[in-house]
């Protein structure tokens, strides 16, 4: 079966059965490997993107539920959200291996889309699903709140 | 003196004797030991736990004439709803009729992994929806289950540490339920959601007998008058 899929504004055609874990499609099919296989069970976050600018763990999702939607993988993030967390977690070191730093970045991209001024307890309940092996929690937070300050008040 | 040297002789002989047969026996536990410890063991081999491989069981609900026995009316409409409550009381129910923020998964009850917090619609907090990964369907390659309703019931209708004639009260109150018993009964029979329960999806333990069953227990209950367990 042929499925159009929607991937960082451009079309690309999938022959698949449709039950393929978008993770997959995006990573084996695509080669945008910037996302990553932390878990399969949706359990770390590693391998989130966006759909129609929600975050969502693609190896929870099968290629045929995608297939309606906009999908935006950290090769595709823009904006000034994006811009603002890439100065801050170069300027405070975030990553250590790296390895769940694409999935901590659209998950705080999406936060900061939501909330221009999140509290410690907003970092929570939208990053508790990301995890990170090297421990990287205090400057991911740090570099959010560094973010949102860049980014100012909306006009 | 002369009498006294082969004594001397014998004990130290006796000595060397002793400590060489220590020393063999020394030698020939440490060389069991060895060949113990190196002697090529089969490993055991990974796969599956046990319970993964044990197929789904299935639990039968009684059905509303095997309850034509019970003559008094209260007592029938109580015996209707406790076996109703098989299912309330089922984790595939009580998970997400937590008393707090966070519901529970898994046939033990554990607390949900991710982190997770009900939100203003029970649907999640707005940067981490259920539907971050829930999706609409069960969805067998990650093992996550899935329902395009997928959410927490109301805190109001907390279920899990109650007593079963607590939660029989707590569903006949609209102000802790939503719901009259008309929308009770549809919500029981047709919810989509409810029926999740009984096709988990994975090797999940279904709620106990069918919705449709579960249904006319909770049906027979009301039309008895809606009779809750102390
Ligand atoms: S790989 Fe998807 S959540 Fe871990
Ligand atoms: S930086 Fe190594 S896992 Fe997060």
């Amino acid at each position: 079966m042929s499925f159009v899929l929607s991937v960082n504004d451009q079309a690309h055609i999938i022959e698949d059965d449709g039950e393929t874990p978008l993770l997959w499609v995006l990573r084996d099919r695509l080669n945008l490997t910037g996302t990553k296989y932390g878990c399969g069970i949706a359990q770390c976050g590693a391998c989130t993107v966006h759909l129609d600018g929600q975050p969502k763990r693609s190896c929870s999702i099968p290629l045929k539920a995608a297939t309606s939607s906009q999908i935006t993988t950290i090769e595709g993030a823009e904006g000034e959200e994006v811009t603002a967390l890439r100065n801050a977690w170069g300027a405070h070191d975030v990553p250590q291996c790296g390895f769940c730093q694409s999935g901590q970045i659209m998950s705080a991209v999406a936060l900061l889309r939501q909330n221009r001024t999140p509290t410690d307890t907003d970092i929570d309940h939208a990053m508790s699903g990301n995890l990170c092996r090297c421990a990287t929690y205090n400057r991911i937070r740090a570099a959010i709140h560094d973010a949102a300050a860049q980014l100012g008040q909306p006009a | 003196m002369m009498a006294r040297l082969p004594t001397l002789w014998t004990w130290r002989r006796r000595l060397r004797v002793g400590l060489l047969c220590l020393l063999a026996l020394i030698a020939v536990v440490g060389a069991s030991g060895l060949i113990y410890a190196l002697y090529p063991a089969t490993m055991p081999e990974t796969g599956p736990l046990h319970s993964r491989l044990l197929p789904a069981e299935f639990e039968h609900l009684r059905s509303v004439a095997d309850f034509n026995g019970i003559t008094d009316p209260a007592s029938r409409s109580i015996a209707f709803f406790e076996e109703a409550g098989r299912v309330i009381e089922h984790p595939r129910c009580l998970n997400c009729h937590p008393r707090t923020d966070r519901p529970t998964q898994t046939d033990d009850m554990r607390p949900h992994t991710p982190w997770v917090t009900r939100g203003e619609d029970g649907g999640g907090a707005p940067t981490l929806r259920c539907s971050t990964c829930h999706q609409a369907e069960n969805f067998a390659a990650s093992g996550v289950p899935g329902n395009p309703k997928w959410k927490l019931a109301p805190i109001e209708m907390a279920w899990q540490g109650q007593t079963l004639g607590n939660i029989c009260r707590q569903l006949l109150d609209p102000t802790r339920s939503h719901m009259t018993r008309d929308e009770l009964l549809h919500h029981v029979m047709e919810d989509e959601l409810v029926g999740w329960a009984w096709h988990p999806g994975g090797n999940r333990q279904p709620a106990p007998g069918t919705q449709q069953e579960f249904g006319a227990l909770i049906k027979a209950w009301l039309d008895t008058g809606a009779v809750c367990p102390q």
